[in-house]
This record gives C-alpha cells, structure tokens and sequence, in this order.
C-alpha cells in the first residue's frame, strides 16, 4: 500500500527540513498520584503516545518535525472515540501513508481496544491527501500491509524507542 | 648431520636411551618432559640427548624423523637457556637443513628453530641465516595455523633480541615478511603480525621498495569484519583487531597516499562499523600526519565528514565524525610550514565556513546544529582555528540575533554563541590586546542582557549560562557590565514559582560569579539583599504575608549562594545570623519554616565554607556559639514565652540546626576542634555558659539533670558537634558523658531527646578504639537494652537489636515491625554514623550483614508456620532492597524461589519491594531469570490487577523488564500477554497506562522485524 522504499541509502526528499522544540515530559500532578481518582485519558494523553514516533527518513521525531501536534488530537473518553490529523513536512511527501500507519499501529497498540480511531492527513496539506486517508480508514488494508514483512520493519523501527 | 656424528663418540645412557625409545618408537609423550627435567637437573647434556636419538633424527621413514626432532625441540625449548655457543651453533646448522625435508617434519623443525630463536647464546649473523632459510626454504601460509603462528614468533623473538642484525638485511626481510604473511586468515595470527608490522614501522625498519606492498598486504583488512565464534576460548574480540590494525595503518605517514583513497571510500559505504572505523583511523592518523600528507585530500575529506554530520541518523557517526574533523583542524594547525608554503588552514576553514555559515542563519532548521558543531568542532582544534572561526563567525551570529524576533530562535543563536564562547577558554592569550573577543565585548554584553529580559524561561536560561562563560574570561567585563549583570542577577534570584529553573541558574551563576568577582558582590549585591531581609521586619503590618515570606526566602537563598568567596562570607554569616536574633527578640513573627529556611541557608554557607581552613573555623566560631546561645535561651523555662521560644525547640527546627553545626564541624582541623570541644562538652554536662554570646540567663542549663524537657532536647545539637569531630580529637569528661547519654536514651518521656542521645552514643562508641573503655561502654549499653527493651537506632548496638529482632520475626504481634526494623539497619543513618563526619563506617557494612543473617532468614522462613511467613518475606525484601547487585547475582539462585514466593504474599509492602528488587535482576541477570519465565509471566500479570497502584506500576514495569530475556524463551507467551496488557491499557490511572503502554509496546517488537 506504501509507494517507493526510498527508506535508507539515496537522496533525502527534505533534507533540511524545520525542526520544532520538543514539549518537556509531562508534570506528574497530585491528582494522578491519588489512588482514588480516575485519569480520563485526554488529548495530552494521545499526543505522548505519538509524538516520540521516529521519522522514517530523518533522525528526528514526529513533534520535532511539527508532524504532529497536540491541538490536531481529539479525544473523547466517555464516547471512545479518538481523531488525530497529521502534517506531511511537504505537500509531495511519499512516506506520508508510512508515517500515518506508523501512528495508527501505535494507536492500536497503545489504546483500549473500545476505542474507534480516525487517523487523517490534515486538510489541503498533502498532494494526495485523500487517496492516503482512504488507505489509512480501510482495516483489511492497514491489517494486509502490516503482513508485509518489509512494512512491518519500518514500522517497527518508528515505533522503537532511540538507542 | 656433521653436528650429530661430532656428538657420537660419547656412548649413551642407558636411561635416556630408553626414554628417548619411548617417545620415538613407542609414542608416548610423557618421556619428553622427563627428559628435559633431566636435562635441567644436570642429570645428562643437551649434546647426550642428540646422540641418543642418533638413528631416529636419520630414520628414512619421515614419521620418526619428526617424532625425532619433536622431542628434541621439545627438549630445547625448556631448556635453551643451558645451552652454549657452540652447541647452538651446530643446532641451527642442522635445523636449517631440516627445513628443506618431508613437510611431516616441519612443524618441530620450527619448533626447534623457536626455541633456538629465544637463546640468549645465539652468534651473530645466526638470527639472519634463519630467517634467510624460512623464507627461503618456508612456504608459510600453507602451513596449520599453529605452525604459523610458531614462525611469527620466531620473527617476534630475533625483532626484540637482534634487531640490529635483522635491519642489516635491509628491504629483504621486510619483502620476506610481506610474503609471509600474505593471505593470513586466523585472528589468532593477524595479530601478531599487525604487532610485526607494527614494530617494522615504529622501529625504523627499512621498509625500501616495499611501502606500498607492505600497506597492501595488511589494509587488504581493513575495515575488519569479523565476528568471534560463540564460546571463542581464545577471546579475541573485533576490537583487538580493529585496534591493531588501526596502529599498523596509522603508525606512519608514509602510507597516507594510500590510505587517505581507502578511509575516503570506505565512509562513504554503507555499512555503520565501516564508517565508525574509517573515521576513528582518519582520527589516530591526524596525529603523525602533516600538511603535505594530507593536502591533496583536503576536499574529499571535509566533503565525506560533512556528509556523515549533516545527514547521519547514529549519534556515534556524529561525534567520531566531528572529532576526526577535530584532529584534522589541529594536524594542520601545528604543521610547520616552509617560508613559500600556502597555509592549509586558512583555506580549509573557508571551505568550512562557506559550507556551514548559511544554515547558521536558518535557526529553525535541521542543518543548524550539526553546521554549529562542526564549525565548533575545528574552532576547538587551535587558538588559530578558534580566532579564524570567530571572527567569522560571531559578527553572523550578532546580526542574527537580531534579525531574528522570536524568543526560541534566539536561544539556538545564544546557544550557539556560547559554544563558540565556551571555546575560548581553551586558549589563554598573553597579551590582553589580542584576545579576540574584546572586540565584541560590548555586543555581546547587551545581548546577554537582552536575552536575561526576555520573558522566554529558555532563553533566560541560556543568557546566564553565558554571562557566566563571559565572566570566566578574564578582563573581559568591565566593572559597569559586572555592575548591571549583579543587578540582573539580583532580579532573576526574585522570580516567581513557575520559573524556578531559571532562579536556581541565577543563583548558581551568582555563586561562580562571586568567586571571581567578590567586590562586585560585596557592593552591589549583598546590601540589596540586607535591605531586603531588614525590610520585613520594620513593616510587617504592610503587605500580603505569603508574598513577604517567600521573597525572604529567595533572599535567604540569594545570601547563601552568593557565599562563595571568604570576604562575602565575612558579610553574609553576620546578616543571616542577625536575622535569627531579630527573629528570637520577637522583632517579626516567624513560622518554623522560616526559621528552618535561616538555618538552611547557614548551612550551604557552611558547606561553602568548608574547603577553605580559615573560612570554616570563621564559620565555626561564629555560627555555633550563636545558635547555642539562642537555643539555650529558648529552652529557659519563662513565663513570657516570645513565639520563637518554642519555634527553635521544635523537631524540625532542630534537625535544621543539627545540620548547621554538623556541616560546620566536619572540616575543623584536630586542634581547632579540640578548643571548640573544650568550651561545648562543659556547657552540656556542668552548665558552663561563659563562651555564648548572650550569656544572662534566668537559670542554669542542666540538660542531663533534672532540667526542663526543652533542655534535654536540645543534646541533639550536642550530637550534632560531637558526632561531627575528627577521630583523634579527645572529648573531655568522656566517661561521665557516655552515662549520661545512656541515661538519657532509656528515658522513656522524650523520644526526640533519647534518640538524640542514643545516637549521639553510638557516634562516640564508633570514633574510640578497640580496647577496655571500648568495651566498658558497650557493656554499659547491652545490660541497659536489655533492662528496657528500648532500642535506639544505633548500629553499633545492631548484634543486639538484631537478635531481637530474628526472635522477634516468629511473633505474630510485633513481626510486622520488626521486619521493618530490618528496612532501618539497612539504610544509612543521615545525620550521625556518615563517612563525613569521621566516622569508621566499614566497607561491605551491607554484605556482611546480608551474609551473617540471610541464611537464618531463609531457614526461619522454611521452619516458620503460614501465617507468619510474610514476616520474613518482608524483612528479606528490605534487606534485598539495600544490597549492592553483585553481591546479590551469585546468591540468586537460592533466593529466587523465596522470591518467587514473595510475589503470592498479600501485603502490598512485600510485594512492591520484591518487584522492585526483581525488576533490575530481570535487566542484569537475564539467563537465571529465563528459567522462570512461566511463573514471572503469570505472577507479574496477576500483580497489575492489584489494588495498589504502586503495585500496578511495578508489576507492568517488570513486564517491560522482561523483555530483556533472550527472544525464543519470550515468544510462545507472546500472544498471551499481548492479550493480558490490553486490560490495564484501560486502567484508571494515568501513571499505570504509561507503564501499560511501554511495556505492551516492547512486546508486540519481540522477534517481529526491525526491532
């Protein structure tokens, strides 16, 4: 489902591209501390599950990248429901399914299954922003590409925590 | 054969003939080594043994010949030091024509040859004719390994003893070496002959014709890839390769023409350990090479080292990326030049500069840093490189500055500012004219001063850390910059709670500052925060209280970290100490956090005191007899108590203050302290007030008689002193103390003033020596413990406590808190018994009590009945909590299933410290965990359904931790704890999904690609 494996060796599509500060870890507060009262999960929440993602082609995170951000996350917790839009660094970016997949795996890994999850390009951000979002909704697609032995590495390498 | 009829004359003995029959004939090795003992002993000569094996060193039949020469090589090489000219002359004559027979002889022929190889007998001229023979007659790298390692050794043996013979051949031996080791293979023997060629090169070996061949023959290696076979019993590791050959490649720069092409290519490849080594060798050639060797590469070299910085994902690239950049800038700033030679410097940092300096205007771009640090990498090479990169460096960067608006664009350019900065406290210039940085003095200051009031924290934070460089450049600033930046430096120590970052900064630059610049302090910055202090006490009606109270705070810490240099001292001490009287005069109302924030202050004053003799018995003297007269006052009985009265004698209040005088004790030199201890020891045990400052008082202090309660508390600040003195000071009036303070721990009315005094005892004791008093004292203490059952926290008494405390395990009633004693014994006791304040704390204090007690625990364990099992599960964790990890991974074992066991335990007590004593042995000890992996699993899936968070919170942690176990014990519970950790996914509590997430995250990558 992803085009081109310009992963690796050969040019970079961005090669200097801007960089965002990253946001610090996240104060614990006294209330999280309490037994007693419930965390609902909130948009800060979803945002710490995807902002360490790696880039696949640069060293960097997804944050620094400003590829996402934390207003771009919608969280309901009473109604399970989560959305998050995506920023490609360029309108043409080819790694913008790959980059998408590698949020809505974490996502999947990460959430409670009752969750529904809409994972999006940010409107008119994206040369083929809606053949991309309509990959990204279709579940046998997002289950088939993760059979793939080589999506799955890539994957796999944004989700890993930096050595 | 000449050598061997000479020798036939003298008949053989019997013995040895039988000996040398065995081995020969009848294949046995153990003659050999008798023989050559025999030899040694004097029992027969070298020459007897030739003549025994006679016929065998002729046989026609190859097999015996070697069997021949094997016994006698055997023989030469334990005993070669007997050996006499002579003898070793004929030796060589017939080893060298051994070489040219049957390939099943040679192995001991060059056994022979290396034995005779170590002989200190040797002629001259010999060590030449065998090599000549080797490689003349040798085809070495046909031979077994063991063979040809046998022939390195021989070159290594002549290069240490004939060196020069061996250079008398010239380019022949290096030719013959060349040939030789062509196509090694086995690690074993390439590194040595790296050593050979190694030592070729460094010792000045002709090298002739050959260089080119020479490098051929071993960069043919490079870079090395190889991997040592599992259970490798030889041990080489990839690294002793790679560092051996580096030091043969790097060891001269008459291989640069051709090495420079190689490293070149060889970063640009694709494989991480290649580029890792091509540029840690480019790195360790910059150290021989010159300007000549690498001017033709110049340009292909920054071109590769720029490529990696700028576009490497692997920090490791980085960094070997911007030192080889480093050794480079340095190779040809220190290269001396010929008068009509171009300096190579200046253009090779153009070059850099024209690459790098326009990204250095794009502060929010990708390319900023890495250009910053490799233009700061050669600025860090020489003074010259450091002046060239600056002066071009520093004018962009100012104008940047201000060209950019934004706050964080400004700190990546403040920040880079202050590398380049940094940098220049390298070089130290002479002349103050030519510091390259006086030019941009001023722009510099008002810059900082700019960024200091900016509202962004993050900047601010930058702006200190370079004022404080600015500062460290001597006869930089003027006493106007110093003037206004103690002025923001006062400021920034007032900011508000939500920028503590920064304030904590502002008052550690104050205090690096100070030390540099006192009389600016001490004018400008220690009266502002007298006034600040004195003013809330004239108009305390005024004002909000809270805000009052912590800008007195901020001013408190202001005093104590500007207290840097001995003459602020002599102006800050006096203010904080006077503030503390206002205080007790009832000038202002204080609260006990106000009080204990003075005493804080006093004591980082004392801590800052310490390292100068005269400023710490200043301190000394004029801090301890002020806190003591206060307190003693406070504890008169009155009857118009004045508020502080019962502030000073409260808990923490004291402890504050114990700290106080501790802190101002520990570095008292012996005869200093021993005045001090005069004047104190009499004020506690006869009332003696005479030293205090202030010493009318309504009635006599009595602490140890019948005194008031607020009289005996205060013989904390007596430990304080006493358990804080150097070990030879003597303490007057010892013995009389010792009982008192026995006394007084048993006295069951005030727990404050008996472990006060408990431990001020068990300070004592552990200062004297062994001996009678010693004794005495502790006797003392056994019949008083055991009389009252009331155990002070003293570790000198711990084998006593201790008994107890393992009868103790089996009560069901008092159980739970002995075993919590256990958590006591192990942990450090802060104030008394600390390295600090002298006294004998004995190294493996922690293992041998885990040795002397653990067995009787697990012994109790297994005796004692169920219901009073989690009593020793739970002093077993405290003491497993406390102990160093390795003592603990060889006793895993036995306690792993007592551990295991912990785990089903219902107290949430044991269980969090058995997981957090898991969880490390999990990370450390991976194999001897994996053969539980089946109860780990379960019993860590159970825990983070556990009522107790904290519990939860461990439990998923060691999941996570699990997944350091080797992959294949992993994999089949896979599917089963992906399942198992959806459910705390959706816990209730934040902290617990974080932990839920990770460690589900790091099992769904077990032996799935690319993890």
């Amino acid at each position: 489902m992803v085009g081109g494996g310009g992963v690796g060796g050969g040019l970079l599509e961005n090669a200097n591209p801007l960089i965002y500060e990253r946001s610090g870890e996240r104060p614990v507060t006294a209330g999280e501390e309490d037994e007693q009262v419930p965390d609902s999960i909130d948009a800060r929440e979803i945002f710490d599950l995807i902002r360490s993602i790696n880039d696949p082609e640069h060293p960097l995170t997804l944050e620094e990248l400003n590829v996402v951000e934390q207003v771009r996350v919608q969280v309901s917790d009473p109604e399970s429901t989560v959305a998050v839009a995506f920023t490609p660094t360029i309108p043409h970016c080819s790694m913008a399914t790959l980059i998408g997949l590698s949020i809505k795996v974490k996502l999947l890994r990460s959430l409670p299954q009752r969750f529904k999850m809409d994972v999006h390009i940010t409107p008119g951000t994206h040369a083929s922003e809606h053949a991309v979002n309509k990959q990204l909704a279709d579940k046998e697609r997002v289950a088939a590409a993760l059979e793939n032995t080589h999506l799955l590495e890539v994957v796999n390498q944004c989700l890993s925590a930096r050595s | 054969m000449a050598a061997a009829a000479a020798l036939e004359a003298v008949a053989p003995t019997g013995a040895l003939w039988g000996l040398v029959q065995d081995f020969v004939m009848g294949q046995q090795e153990g003659p050999a080594d008798q023989v050559a003992a025999d030899v040694k002993s004097g029992s027969y000569t070298v020459l007897q043994v030739v003549e025994a094996l006679g016929s065998s060193l002729e046989n026609p039949e190859p097999r015996t010949r070697a069997r021949g020469i094997q016994l006698l090589s055997q023989v030469l090489l334990q005993c070669h030091s007997l050996l006499l000219e002579k003898e070793v002359i004929h030796l060589i004559l017939f080893y060298e024509n051994r070489l040219k027979d049957h390939h099943l002889v040679i192995p001991s022929v060059l056994q022979g040859l290396r034995a005779l190889s170590l002989c200190v007998a040797l002629p001259p001229g010999l060590a030449v004719s065998v090599l000549k023979a080797i490689f003349q007659e040798v085809h070495v790298q046909s031979l077994p390994q063991v063979d040809r390692h046998t022939v390195y050794s021989i070159i290594t043996n002549f290069m240490r003893t004939r060196e020069e013979e061996l250079k008398g051949l010239g380019a022949d031996f290096t030719f013959g070496f060349i040939q030789m080791m062509d196509g090694e293979k086995d690690p074993r023997n390439l590194l040595v002959a790296f050593r050979i060629v190694h030592d070729l090169i460094s010792r000045d070996y002709s090298l002739g014709p050959f260089v080119e061949e020479l490098f051929e023959v071993t960069s043919c290696y490079f870079p090395i890839d190889f991997t040592p076979p599992p259970n490798d019993p030889h041990g080489i590791q990839r690294e002793d390769l790679i560092l051996s050959l580096r030091a043969v490649l790097a060891s001269t720069p008459r291989f640069a023409e051709f090495l420079l092409p190689l490293l070149i290519e060889k970063v640009d490849s694709e494989i991480l350990s290649a580029k890792l080594d091509s540029l840690q060798t480019l790195n360790a050639c910059c150290a021989v090479y010159g300007q000549k060797e690498l001017k033709d590469f110049l340009p292909s070299l920054w071109a590769s080292v720029r490529r990696e910085v700028f576009q490497t994902a692997s920090e490791r690239v980085e960094a070997d990326g911007l030192a080889a950049l480093h050794s480079l800038t340095a190779c040809l700033s220190r290269s001396v030049l010929r008068a009509d030679a171009e300096d190579l410097l200046d253009s090779f940092l153009s070059n850099i500069l024209q690459d790098c300096r326009h990204h250095l205007c794009e502060p929010d771009m990708k390319l900023v840093w890495p250009s910053a640090k490799l233009l700061q990498a050669a600025a860090g090479a020489s003074a010259r490189a450091c002046d060239h990169i600056t002066s071009n460096v520093l004018p962009l960067l100012l104008e940047q500055f201000h060209k950019h608006s934004q706050s964080n664009q400004r700190r990546t350019i403040l920040e880079m500012i202050l590398g380049f900065l940094k940098l220049h406290q390298k070089w130290s210039y002479e002349d103050k004219d030519e510091r390259p940085l006086n030019v941009f003095k001023d722009q510099l200051c008002s810059l900082v001063f700019m960024a200091l009031t900016d509202p962004n924290t993050q900047l601010q934070l930058v702006g200190i850390r370079t004022l404080v460089v600015l500062g460290a450049q001597p006869d930089l600033l003027s006493s106007e910059d110093l003037e206004l930046a103690v002025g923001h430096l006062y400021r920034l120590s007032f900011l508000e709670e939500d920028s503590q970052s920064c304030r904590a900064a502002a008052l550690e630059a104050s205090g690096a500052l100070a030390t540099l610049y006192p009389v600016a302090f001490s004018s400008h910055l220690v009266p502002k925060l007298a006034e600040e202090l004195g003013r809330g006490e004239l108009d305390l009606a005024r004002g909000d209280e809270s805000t009052k109270c912590s800008r007195h705070l901020h001013c408190l810490q202001a005093l104590s970290a500007v207290s840097t240099h001995p003459s602020i001292v002599k102006e800050t001490l006096p203010l904080l100490l006077q503030h503390l009287c206002q205080m007790n005069k009832g000038n202002m109302v204080a609260g006990t956090n106000e009080v204990i924030a003075v005493c804080q202050s006093l004591q980082q004053v004392a801590e800052k005191c310490q390292q100068d003799p005269e400023s710490c018995w200043y301190f000394h003297q004029t801090a301890v007899p002020c806190l003591l007269a206060l307190a003693v006052q406070a504890s008169m009985p009155e009857k118009g108590h004045s508020v502080l009265r019962k502030v000073l004698l409260e808990d923490e209040v004291l402890a504050a203050m114990v700290s106080v005088i501790g802190t101002a004790t520990t570095h008292l030199s012996p005869d200093l302290a021993a005045q001090s201890v005069a004047h104190i020891v009499p004020l506690f045990l006869d009332g003696n007030v005479s030293f205090l400052p202030e010493n009318s008082f309504p009635c006599r202090f009595q602490p140890f008689q019948d005194g008031s309660s607020g009289q005996r508390r205060l013989v904390a600040l007596l430990m304080a002193f006493v358990c804080s003195l150097p070990r030879n000071v003597e303490i007057p009036q010892l013995n009389q103390l010792m009982r008192e303070l026995v006394e007084l721990s048993c006295c069951p009315s005030c727990p404050f003033s008996s472990t006060a005094a408990a431990k001020c005892f068990a300070g004592l004791l552990n200062k004297l020596p062994a001996g009678q008093q010693l004794d005495e004292f502790l006797q003392l203490a056994v019949d008083k413990v055991e009389a009252g059952l009331s155990p002070g926290p003293c570790r000198s008494q711990a084998f006593t406590l201790l008994l107890w405390l393992m009868g103790l395990l089996g009560d069901p009633e008092l159980g739970p808190a002995a075993a919590d004693g256990f958590s006591l014994l192990m942990s450090d006791c802060t104030d008394v018994l600390t390295r600090a304040g002298h006294a004998e704390v004995r190294i493996m204090f922690r293992q041998r009590f885990f040795t002397d007690n653990v067995p009787a625990l697990v012994q109790g364990f297994h005796a004692a009945s169920q219901d009073v099992k989690p009593n020793y599960l739970k002093g077993l964790s405290h003491v497993l909590n406390r102990l160093p990890k390795p003592v603990l991974l060889p006793e895993l074992p036995t306690l792993l299933s007592l551990l295991l066991e912990a785990l089903s335990c219902s107290d949430c007590v044991v269980q969090l410290s058995t997981l957090s004593c898991l969880q490390p042995l999990l990370l450390e000890a991976p194999q001897v965990m994996s053969l539980h992996v089946d109860t780990l699993v379960t019993k860590f899936l159970n825990l983070s359904s556990s009522p107790s968070m904290a519990v939860r919170i461990a439990a998923l942690q060691c999941m996570h931790a699990l997944t350091r176990l080797p992959t294949p014990v992993l994999l089949p519970y896979k599917p089963q704890v992906i399942r198992a950790l959806a459910k705390p996914l959706d816990d209730k509590k934040r902290l617990v999904r974080k932990e839920a997430v990770s460690a589900r995250g790091e099992w769904f990558l077990l032996g799935s690609p690319g993890s």
